[in-house]
């Protein structure tokens, strides 16, 4: 009797054993594919976009004819008459904007990156990088609201003729924006080059200036590059700094002191105001939004390429 | 007969060391500038908007008067975005690099899936937008909803979270990983029980680094549509909502004067969410982090 007891004891045992094993089993063979399709969410972001752009800037050329598009030179979609859609205008507004962005990020972008990496000593750079991940983790919009209100304002001192809404302004801060990237992207791209060189140098009696001009940037030039043109895909990209102190009047010329308009900001002019779904201005928005996704998506894969030549090298 | 003309070296060198002395205060000085334009930034808007902070801007609802204006919906819709946003990315990321690192053959499909994640990261924000406003807002019909943000700022940030959580799982060294099938680990026990304890230090980093710039990102509700006067709570994941970075946007743009301080005021409070969330983040790196 006693046995029989055990016996059932035993069996029982075995068979919740059994059944632990079968649910471990099933983990087991769940969990990947559970991972597979968070993995997949990423591609199906990259398709959603894709799907988006191309689907409702087809709807637009339903309306526009693709040559005006790419070759007016007129921008006034919210003209009630005789709305134009050239998009040279909005990629005008963005090409100045970067321009003088690049104009102050890269020289001050690559002095800082040359001091901290060849002359500063551990103590400063201690100091300093955390300072430079601040700059790099304020909000856009912080930015665009110190282009309005502060940079604007004492421009206007030194350049009277000066707008409110202007190209020069956001370009300055967009600079600010972009210089910790550039810092710390070249920085990285310099001390990827080995000391030995660097020693080499100093031993045949070059100055340390020298030894940074002439050895360590030719070295890290392909880094520096791709940090430049990723900086550039990002000005491109930049929205709230131009939306607010850019203006939104945009105009095929080479002046910056008036107002100007990006293809960021006028997504979102079109996307704050209410045009209605399925207007020519609301499909306007996809096709300015596709023209601005090839450009950053051009500039990343230079960067891409250019950086992974560099990679090659040691 | 003198081979070299030791004036002439010694000119030459004395110039050579003045350049790089002129060159190495001419660095030091562009990284002063950089610093000081941060001081310059951060001193504007406390002295434009430090005034403007008593307890009636944390309790008040916006207002078309600036001295009656608050951010109280603003700032319970950017912590309801936030518990959409943290538990959605951290998930998604986490399990993708958990699968990348740990399960990944090196295939076609996986490649895709690495090449996916660098493109994203370099999508602008705007783009992501309207994803949003086409995806979300419209042909799921979640509306202008905490939801639909939400799952918009989640996408947005997927690639810096994945990315954070690969390195975090890469420096977990291979030892442990081959003690815990020793004693008999499986394959999912290993990455659960040994693996992910060891790189969540840096899996909270990255993640708290990454959910700070989703609470600062302003374009992508821009383009949704995300409203800014709100005299309302959320009542629920569907509610319509504004979030900080938004009511801080509407107040900027407006023409009169005194908004912009309460523009300033707004961006103290978001910076001081930022700074807390940033200093969570490398007080976590500092303590927790095992260097093996």
């Amino acid at each position: 009797m006693a046995q029989d007891i055990g016996r059932v004891h035993v069996i029982r045992h075995l068979i919740e054993k059994s059944r632990d094993r079968k649910i471990k089993k099933m983990i087991e063979k769940m969990m990947p594919i559970l991972l597979v399709l968070a993995a997949s969410v990423c591609i199906a972001t990259t398709f959603g976009i894709l799907f988006t752009l191309v689907f409702e800037t087809f709807e637009f050329f339903q309306r526009v004819s693709i040559i005006e598009y790419f070759f007016g030179t007129e921008w006034y979609p919210f003209s009630s008459g005789n709305p134009s859609f050239g998009v040279l205008p909005l990629i005008m507004g963005t090409l100045k904007v970067t321009i003088i962005a690049m104009i102050v990020a890269v020289p001050f972008g690559l002095a800082v990156a040359i001091y901290l990496s060849e002359y500063a000593s551990g103590r400063t750079r201690k100091f300093i990088k955390p300072v430079l991940e601040i700059l790099a983790g304020v909000p856009t919009i912080v930015y665009g609201f110190f282009a309005l209100t502060f940079v604007t304002p004492i421009l206007q001192i030194f350049i009277p003729s000066l707008k409110l809404f202007n190209a020069i302004s956001p370009g300055i801060v967009v600079g600010m924006m972009i210089l910790p990237s550039i810092i710390s992207l070249s920085e990285d791209a310099m001390n990827a080059v080995p000391n030995a060189i660097r020693e080499g140098a100093l031993a045949l009696g070059a100055t340390k200036l020298e030894v940074a001009l002439k050895v360590v940037l030719p070295a890290a030039f392909s880094g520096i590059i791709a940090s430049i043109v990723l900086a550039i895909s990002r000005a491109i990209g930049e929205t709230m700094i131009v939306t607010l102190a850019g203006g939104a009047m945009p105009s095929f010329d080479f002046s910056v002191t008036g107002s100007i308009q990006t293809m960021t900001a006028y997504i979102v002019q079109v996307s704050s105001g209410d045009a209605g779904y399925g207007t020519v201005i609301y499909y306007s928005m996809y096709a300015v939004g596709f023209t601005l996704f090839i450009f950053t998506l051009l500039m990343n894969f230079i960067a891409h390429k250019i950086s992974k030549r560099f990679r090659e090298e040691y | 007969m003198k081979y070299m003309d030791e004036t002439a070296v010694l000119k030459q060198i004395k110039s050579r060391i003045r350049k790089n002395n002129i060159w190495k205060s001419v660095f030091f000085i562009a990284t002063i500038l950089a610093l000081l334009a941060l001081a310059m930034l951060i001193g504007r808007i406390i002295s434009q908007g430090a005034s403007f902070i008593d307890w009636d801007f944390f309790t008040n609802f916006s207002s078309r008067f600036p001295e009656k204006a608050g951010i109280k919906a603003a700032l319970v819709g950017s912590i309801y975005l936030m518990l959409v946003v943290a538990p959605t990315s951290v998930i998604l990321g986490v399990a993708t690099a958990v699968y990348l690192e740990e399960y990944a053959k090196k295939n076609r499909f996986n490649d895709f899936i690495r090449a996916n994640i660098s493109n994203l990261a370099g999508v602008p924000s705007v783009v992501f937008g309207l994803l949003g406003l086409t995806i979300f807002v419209r042909m799921l019909g979640l509306g202008k909803s905490i939801l639909a943000a939400g799952l918009t700022m989640s996408l947005l940030i997927l690639p810096v979270i994945i990315v954070a959580a690969q390195e975090a799982i890469r420096t977990v060294p291979k030892e442990q990983r081959e003690a815990s099938y020793a004693m008999g680990a499986t394959k999912w026990q290993t990455v659960f029980c040994v693996v992910l304890p060891a790189a969540l230090p840096g899996i909270l980093t990255g993640s708290i680094l990454a959910l700070s710039r989703a609470i600062g990102e302003t374009a992508p509700l821009a383009v949704m549509g995300i409203p800014v006067i709100i005299h309302f709570l959320p009542d629920g994941l569907l509610s319509e909502f504004t979030a900080l970075p938004m009511q801080i946007y509407d107040w900027a743009k407006r023409p009169q004067e005194a908004f912009q301080s309460v523009a300033a005021a707004g961006i103290i409070v978001l910076m001081i969410i930022l700074v807390l969330m940033n200093s969570v983040a490398v007080m976590i790196r500092n303590k927790f982090q095992k260097r093996y």
